[in-house]
């Protein structure tokens, strides 16, 4: 039948056109990236793509953006047990020990002759990726917290408006001075909000080491979640809210949370330095960038992505995306990426680049996050992180939205993290 | 309605001959559906009951586990959290848009001014893809600035965190997905309606019926077979509607808005646990083949189809 | 339903009509003015198509509507064919587990692909063919509804024909060809509505089984774009969401009643 086989046709057309979509190179990449800040990240990315095409003709690198850092795992995860792995990604620094185990990486150094080019990182961000005496990732876009404040909103409250809060107590303070409310007692600015989706974790991590409690330990089998501090520390988030009211009840959302600062519907917020471009860009008051208040000491986990090397590639593969990861991570690159998002630049060196020396002269809020990793910890890493990370996600939404005890959730995380992480005692 | 041969039937003592190609001919002409549906209904569903009673050990050899992930099943307070949220859900959406999808399709079929536009309005959410209704009511439930926040500032009242608190997370979905589905529904009892005979009403209506009379006594009854059908539909798209979930709350808060489904989808891609994941889908499908029991087995055979 | 309505009644349903697509309206009023105003709004808004212009500059969309077409196209192709050829067996042949095949059949009414993701997430890798456009439809192809609507109509076609066309000297397939087909047209035109409605709207599956923008269809596109990690500019997004759902509604505009009576002929059981 004629028709039949024009179908038949049609479809061999349509199957063919995925797989001849690209000419071809001399070795041929895939990359997963995630992004989880605000501001046109997807451009910055083609751009440095496209730049790294002209200077290395015989790479081609195809950089898939994936979503946030879940949806990038999980891509990556699924497309390698589905057979068709990339053959490299970023993904979350935190990352590392579910990779490992699920033999989908191989160590940097199995790949690089000359070692030496490791050393250029700062050891805050190799930290992560540092296991069994090998490195597994090199940093990225790697982050802090930072306290972001509305200089203007301050002001208007009778605050200095060069001084963020440095300690806990202040900050509740200062929040109580800086809630406005309307003629019919509605809340019309908020003093401070901190993000209870996406990454809730995170934020439980600083307060919990801002409280002096660390919340893993260095085999990544174990997470302390019901330690008196990190308890303490999530009362003090939920009083927040509960107790304090200077923070909005019920979840607040990651991605949203950037633009209720810029619109002046909370004067300070708790986000990632990735935002900082997207912020400055976006804000029409004065801002400022400080380090997290501090409770027994300063504190914030580092975050962000790490570039990771697939174990299915090929060994020129492997070889051409060390070469990617070197020349996206040279000093001025580095510190193009960091002043184009507001990422900490990987390297001291980037920050002794002309153009980021010029640029933190004019911006001095650039440098904040890389000040606070002098008191930065890792962040979370542990054996199947992505479940743990959702009992603690679960745990913080439960006791800010009131339907579990600070004390009681944590407990009921700490159960069930133990469980899953008892397989990797 | 007679199954009739295609091929005619010729001498008794070939008849054997040609039932036997008869059948090798139907076979041929089932065999691509045949292996399609095999390969990707009935083979997974096999696939997925044996999964569940192995784990992958990290080496990646599958280990025979018995009823082992069952048991880690029951004593998960998450798989506990979506079964019942399954059942809030689908209490929630299923009576509401019947009824509405009712009214709607009594409403469409009367000569009423503007039907064409009626009908359109109504049915028109059911065309969107549910990724561009869920973005849609994202807005709405934005706090603040959201729609429905605005209209509550109008009134006076505060602004609400529709999707971050548990208490209404669920509502709101369920608002939402009544919105997409009654049209859908309103269609099929259009359908019946028009076939009604509108002699019976007339006949009642002489013998001095009221309106609502007539519904309950001769108009509802007679759309049961519609009802039961359009039930069992709602039944099984609550089970398969977790789009929203994706971007609008990814099951949260603390799990408040996450359906099995999503959990599936969580458990086996998020989390790359395959076993448990079969086990979870077991569960799922052990439901909607108690649907398919009750539409086959028991509603099939009570109701009277003309 | 010949009686006058009450007005009271005629405004209820009118309110629950403009109440109905109140939503769709703010989309759309939403997409074409710009951003400042997607929170207020202000009756001398101006107009603006910035907000496509930016959408389809962020994401290509030009890509993913050339995927979802294509999608679309190749699942009802497939499915036109399996489906008759299926149908026809059962409507007109009588043999030996043609009952339990049915039944097997109708079992995908209940239990469709889309609850079936993992094992069909493993089969389709097995297959060698994650991240295609065709990975998206196989499992779809064969379509119980599909089959179960073309039996019902294929065994009204009225036996004269049947034997007229035998009698010609046609054999199984030229009767199937030149006699069901075309009887079954307005079936056929019913299936195709419902669904490349259904195919175009997918996400779940489409989700999971597709990682590069070349198979990215258009739902999975709009949700990776809406992501909120990258900034929540509602006119953005909701320029984004109405390219996605344009074309559909376009199509649902012009030919409402083809559209009406198709889904209402496929629920008519």
């Amino acid at each position: 039948m004629k028709n039949f086989r024009n179908w038949m046709a049609a479809g061999a057309v349509a199957a063919t056109l995925n797989v001849a979509a690209w000419p071809a190179a001399a070795v041929d990449l895939q990359l997963y990236y995630p992004v989880a800040v605000g501001g046109p990240v997807t451009k910055i990315v083609d751009d440095m793509v496209d730049r790294f095409h002209k200077e290395n003709p015989d790479i081609k690198v195809t950089a898939v953006y994936a979503g946030n850092y879940t949806d990038t795992m999980t891509k990556a995860m699924t497309a390698m047990k589905g057979g068709q792995p990339p053959q490299l990604s970023v993904l979350l620094s935190t990352d590392v020990f579910t990779l490992i185990d699920e033999k989908a990486i191989i160590p940097i150094d199995d790949v690089v002759t000359d070692k030496a080019w490791l050393k250029n990182y700062y050891p805050a961000f190799m930290a992560n990726g540092q296991i069994g005496g090998k490195t597994w990732s090199i940093p990225f876009q790697r982050s802090t917290i930072v306290l972001y404040w509305n200089k203007d909103a301050f002001k208007e409250a009778g605050l200095d408006p060069e001084k963020a809060p440095a300690s806990w107590d202040q900050m509740v303070e200062m929040g109580k001075k800086l809630v406005k409310k309307d003629a019919s007692g509605n809340t019309i600015r908020w003093g401070v909000e901190i993000p209870t989706t996406g990454y809730a974790y995170w934020m439980l991590q600083a307060l919990a080491i801002e409280n002096g409690q660390r919340m893993m330990n260095d085999a990544g089998n174990e997470v302390s979640l019901t330690a008196p501090k990190t308890v303490a520390a999530l009362d003090y988030w939920v009083d927040l809210s509960r107790k304090h009211n200077v923070m909005p009840q019920g979840t607040i959302d990651w991605a949203t949370l950037r633009t209720d600062f810029l619109e002046g519907k909370t004067a300070m917020m708790w986000h990632t330095t990735g935002n900082l471009t997207a912020v400055k860009d976006g804000a029409k008051f004065n801002f400022g960038v400080a380090m997290l208040p501090a409770k027994e000491r300063r504190g914030s986990p580092t975050g962000g992505g790490s570039f990771y090397i697939f174990k299915n590639a090929s060994p020129e593969q492997q070889k051409a995306a060390v070469k990617f990861i070197q020349w996206m991570t040279t000093p001025e690159r580095a510190a193009e990426w960091s002043i184009k998002t507001g990422y900490v630049a990987v390297s001291p060196a980037a920050y002794k680049t002309p153009a980021m020396e010029a640029y933190a002269k004019g911006f001095p809020a650039a440098l904040v996050a890389r000040d606070q990793l002098e008191h930065a910890v890792p962040e979370l890493s542990v054996h199947e992180n992505g479940r743990i990370y959702k009992f603690v996600n679960d745990a913080v939404q439960a006791a800010v939205t009131g339907s579990q005890k600070p004390s009681e959730a944590l407990a009921n995380a700490q159960q069930q993290s133990d469980r899953v992480l008892r397989a990797y005692k | 309605m007679s199954s009739q041969i295609a091929i005619p039937v010729p001498k008794p003592q070939r008849a054997r001959a040609y039932a036997w190609r008869n059948s090798v001919n139907a076979w041929l002409l089932l065999l691509p559906a045949a292996v399609l549906l095999a390969m990707f209904t009935h083979y997974p569903i096999v696939a997925t009951i044996q999964h569940s009673f192995f784990i992958t050990r990290r080496s990646g050899e599958p280990l025979f586990v018995g009823f082992e992930n069952y048991r880690a099943m029951f004593e998960d307070s998450i798989f506990w959290q979506v079964l019942w949220n399954n059942f809030v859900f689908a209490a929630g959406t299923i009576p509401t848009s019947i009824a509405l999808a009712l009214l709607m399709a009594l409403w469409v079929n009367r000569n009423m001014r503007g039907r064409g536009f009626l009908r359109l309005a109504y049915f028109t959410p059911t065309i969107l893809p549910m990724i561009a209704v869920a973005n849609i009511w994202l807005f709405f439930y934005t706090p603040d600035y959201g729609l429905l926040d605005q209209l509550r500032g109008l009134a006076g009242l505060p602004g609400w965190n529709w999707l971050g608190d548990q208490r209404t997370v669920m509502g709101c979905m369920i608002v939402m997905v009544i919105w997409k589905e009654a049209g859908f529904f309103m269609i099929f009892y259009l359908a019946a309606l028009q076939q009604l005979s509108p002699d019976l009403e007339e006949a009642a209506a002489v013998e001095g019926a009221g309106r609502w009379y007539i519904f309950r006594r001769i108009t509802f009854p007679l759309l049961m077979p519609t009802t039961l059908f359009v039930a069992i539909n709602a039944v099984i798209n609550s089970f398969k509607l977790v789009d929203h979930l994706v971007i609008m709350t990814k099951g949260g808060p603390n799990n408040a808005s996450s359906l099995l489904l999503y959990y599936i989808y969580e458990v086996a891609f998020t989390f790359q646990d395959a076993a448990y994941a079969a086990t979870l889908t077991v569960v799922l499908l052990a439901l909607l083949a108690t649907v398919a029991l009750i539409k086959f087995g028991y509603l099939d055979r009570r109701i009277h189809y003309q | 339903m010949n009686r006058t309505t009450h007005p009271l009644e005629m405004i209820a349903a009118w309110l629950l009509a403009l109440l109905w697509l109140a939503p769709l309206a703010y989309a759309l009023w939403s997409s074409i003015h710009p951003a400042a105003y997607a929170t207020s709004f202000s009756l001398s808004a101006p107009l603006t198509l910035e907000n496509f212009a930016r959408a389809w500059n962020q994401a290509p969309f030009a890509r993913y509507y050339l995927n979802t077409v294509m999608l679309v196209t190749l699942i009802l192709a497939g499915q036109l064919v399996l489906c008759t050829l299926a149908a026809y067996a059962f409507a007109r042949f009588k043999f030996r587990g043609s009952g339990i095949a049915f039944a097997l059949v109708l079992l995908q009414l209940m239990i469709m692909p889309d609850v079936l993701i993992v094992e069909n997430y493993r089969m389709i890798g097995t297959l060698g063919l994650l991240d295609t456009i065709v990975a998206i439809g196989l499992p779809y192809m064969a379509s119980a509804f599909g089959i179960f609507l073309l039996r019902q109509t294929f065994k009204a076609v009225p036996v004269e024909l049947v034997e007229a066309a035998r009698v010609e000297g046609a054999n199984a397939l030229q009767v199937l060809w030149k006699v069901y087909v075309p009887l079954a047209r307005p079936t056929y035109v019913a299936f195709g509505l419902v669904s490349v409605s259904y195919h175009w709207n997918n996400f779940l599956w489409p989700l999971i089984v597709t990682n590069s923008v070349e198979s990215r269809p258009l739902t999975v596109g709009l949700a990776v774009f809406g992501a909120p990690e990258t900034g929540v500019d509602w006119s953005i997004i909701n320029a984004a969401t109405v390219m996605t759902m344009a074309p559909l509604l376009i199509a649902f505009l012009v030919f409402q009643r083809q559209f009406v009576q198709s889904f209402m002929r496929a629920g008519i059981r």
